[in-house]
């Protein structure tokens, strides 16, 4: 289990965005393996009829009334923190269709 | 030099009008300007507006909260109005990362530089109160990493030798309140990064219970762990500094509805039939002989305050740093898909949409954040999940039963921050595993979401300041508050003072 093939690893960049070059596969896929083989001795702890821990402290569901809150960022405030065209109070990103 | 006072110090010399808050933030801003070429501990100055805060606050005059006028530094990592904060990463900000071109030569694809138009709670509740901010610090790209080496601004250097590294990732806090560029510096703790800091530059920081303070407007790493505050020069500042920022906030649903104790009261400086934990699974090989010297004579001081020490056990400690490990990537490779290039920072040119996001993290992204991203990746991948998250999650519960066992014993843990005294620039380049096993005795912590106290407990022979951790149950910063500052007030380890 412990051993990651550049393949996956090419899988995994892909999954989160990443562009990798050949050398920088080969590199990764060295370090990963070298830590999911660290990680490995987890597999050796009886966790029989535990159960994952959720929430660290136990805290209940968080309320407040509900009423509008006018504490709020400035939407335009926020179109202006990016890079790219706004139009109509909208960002212009790359066509999704190429 | 002003620049050198406690928070209490500076505190009753403004209060007496025998100095200025503009006297007090110029001082600060002095000593940057002086020192920090050395230390890189300030990546983003913000001088012009905190002497302008402190022009005010001197009209007003007045000086009843404990913060006012009081000069901070801030982890870059907190967002701030109007103040750039980029997390020491590429993809906050317009390429390259030190661009001079004029803003006219700009174009979109150069992306642009964050300045949040919000403030973190945190920052909101110290600039309410009179406190200045004076600007950003170093830290390891997204607070991934233990020696502020991973910024895309260099690596922090250590102002007791400058060879070394300050830890990390709250790298930059740490040496700039060692070298009193500041007052006190926020900072934030995921698996050690405030507590490491503090123990190799000899400052006071500790991690509170997880949901003691607000997580809004402070970028994430990993969501149930991440914890915020900070490093001052003594315990009783960190009291202070505590009181004003812990608390609920409707803004993060994670914080607790449990009252904030004036946490000064706690200052009694009587430790007498405290029964203090010696958990053994802590002085394991690799412990340097000369920090766990350090730490058993800490343990003396405080069997002659009163307190009794005893043995004790936290069995499944040997996989706290593997359990980290696959929840915080996981946590990360969720976080981190905000950073697409689209709403803020770093973009590149693209044809279409999906090649922009490639492009855009692929360059912006430096490779620790890369592995990490990956490694979570592939642990909530089908077919991965139930080995990896799911287990780590079981190993967690079995982490968190060994200190709630524990503490049916002891009101509070001792022990080391970290196994060696800060080590040198670059040491651990090649040997990503021992970057990671820097985290081996303050990750069980985080897991278990208890508070953790780091003060100085000595020097190594080659004059490096050693740490003591002080651990207690969850909610009982108050505890771990008052054993750190009888054992500070019994020796003399914090008021020592680096030459930059």
């Amino acid at each position: 289990m412990a051993t990651l093939t550049t393949d996956q690893v090419r899988h995994i960049a892909k999954l989160a965005r990443l562009t990798l070059s050949d050398a920088e596969v080969k590199k990764f896929t060295t370090e990963l393996t070298s830590i999911l083989e660290y990680v490995d001795r987890l597999q050796k702890v009886d966790t029989k009829n535990i159960e994952p821990l959720k929430n660290v402290t136990g805290q209940q569901n968080s309320w407040r009334e509900d009423a509008v809150t006018t504490d709020v960022i400035d939407p335009d405030a926020l179109l202006e923190c990016s890079a790219l065209p706004i139009v109509d109070r909208q960002i212009k990103t790359p066509s999704a269709h190429g | 030099m002003i620049n050198s006072l406690t928070i209490s110090q500076a505190h009753k010399k403004l209060k007496a009008k025998e100095i200025s808050a503009s006297e007090l933030t110029q001082s600060c801003i002095d000593r940057i300007e002086a020192v920090d070429e050395k230390l890189n501990a300030v990546v983003h100055r913000n001088f012009d507006r905190a002497l302008e805060h402190a022009k005010e606050i001197d009209a007003k005059g007045k000086f009843d909260h404990p913060l006012t006028g009081i000069p901070y530094l801030a982890k870059d990592v907190f967002c701030e109005e109007g103040v750039q904060t980029t997390a020491c990463s590429n993809i906050l900000q317009k390429k390259p990362p030190f661009a001079s071109a004029p803003q006219a030569s700009q174009k979109a694809s150069d992306g642009r530089d964050y300045v949040p138009p919000f403030n973190s709670t945190t920052t909101k509740r110290l600039n309410a109160v009179g406190a200045i901010s004076l600007g950003k610090t170093n830290t390891d790209e997204f607070t991934m990493g233990a020696s502020t080496e991973n910024s895309c601004y260099g690596v922090t250097r250590n102002p007791w030798d400058t060879e070394r590294v300050a830890g990390g990732s709250s790298g930059g806090s740490a040496s700039a309140v060692a070298a009193d560029e500041c007052i006190f510096a926020l900072g934030t703790d995921t698996g050690g990064s405030i507590r490491q800091p503090a123990g190799f530059c000899g400052c006071t920081g500790l991690r509170t219970t997880y949901g003691r303070t607000s997580r809004y407007g402070v970028m994430s790493m990993a969501s149930s762990l991440d914890t915020i505050g900070g490093l001052t020069k003594n315990v009783e500042d960190y009291a202070t500094f505590l009181s004003a920022i812990a608390g609920q906030d409707p803004k993060d649903a994670t914080t607790a509805n449990i009252p904030v104790p004036d946490y000064g009261k706690a200052l009694t400086g009587d430790i007498k039939g405290l029964k203090i934990g010696l958990p053994k699974e802590y002085f394991i090989e690799g412990i340097d002989s000369e920090v766990e010297a350090a730490v058993r004579e800490a343990t003396k001081t405080l069997e002659g305050l009163g307190a009794t020490i005893k043995e004790i056990s936290l069995p499944h400690t040997q996989y706290a740093i593997a359990t980290y490990y696959v929840i915080i990537s996981s946590e990360i490779s969720s976080n981190m898909a905000r950073y697409d290039g689209i709403r803020f920072g770093h973009t590149e040119d693209a044809e279409n949409l999906i090649e922009h996001y490639f492009n855009a993290r692929s360059s912006g992204f430096g490779d620790e954040v890369k592995r990490r991203i990956m490694l979570g990746t592939f642990a909530l991948s089908a077919g991965y999940y139930d080995a990896y998250y799911r287990q780590s999650q079981k190993v967690r519960a079995l982490i968190q039963q060994d200190f709630i066992n524990a503490f049916k014993d002891v009101d509070a843990i001792v022990s080391p921050v970290s196994p060696t005294p800060a080590f040198t620039v670059g040491a651990h380049e090649n040997d990503l595993l021992a970057m990671y096993l820097e985290d081996v005795l303050t990750a069980p912590q985080a897991l278990a979401g208890v508070p953790a106290l780091s003060v100085p407990c000595g020097f190594s022979k080659t004059n490096l300041p050693i740490g003591l951790q002080i651990m207690g149950q969850q909610w009982g910063e108050e505890t771990v508050l008052k054993v750190g500052h009888a054992y500070e007030s019994a020796t003399d380890w914090n008021t020592k003072k680096p030459v930059v």
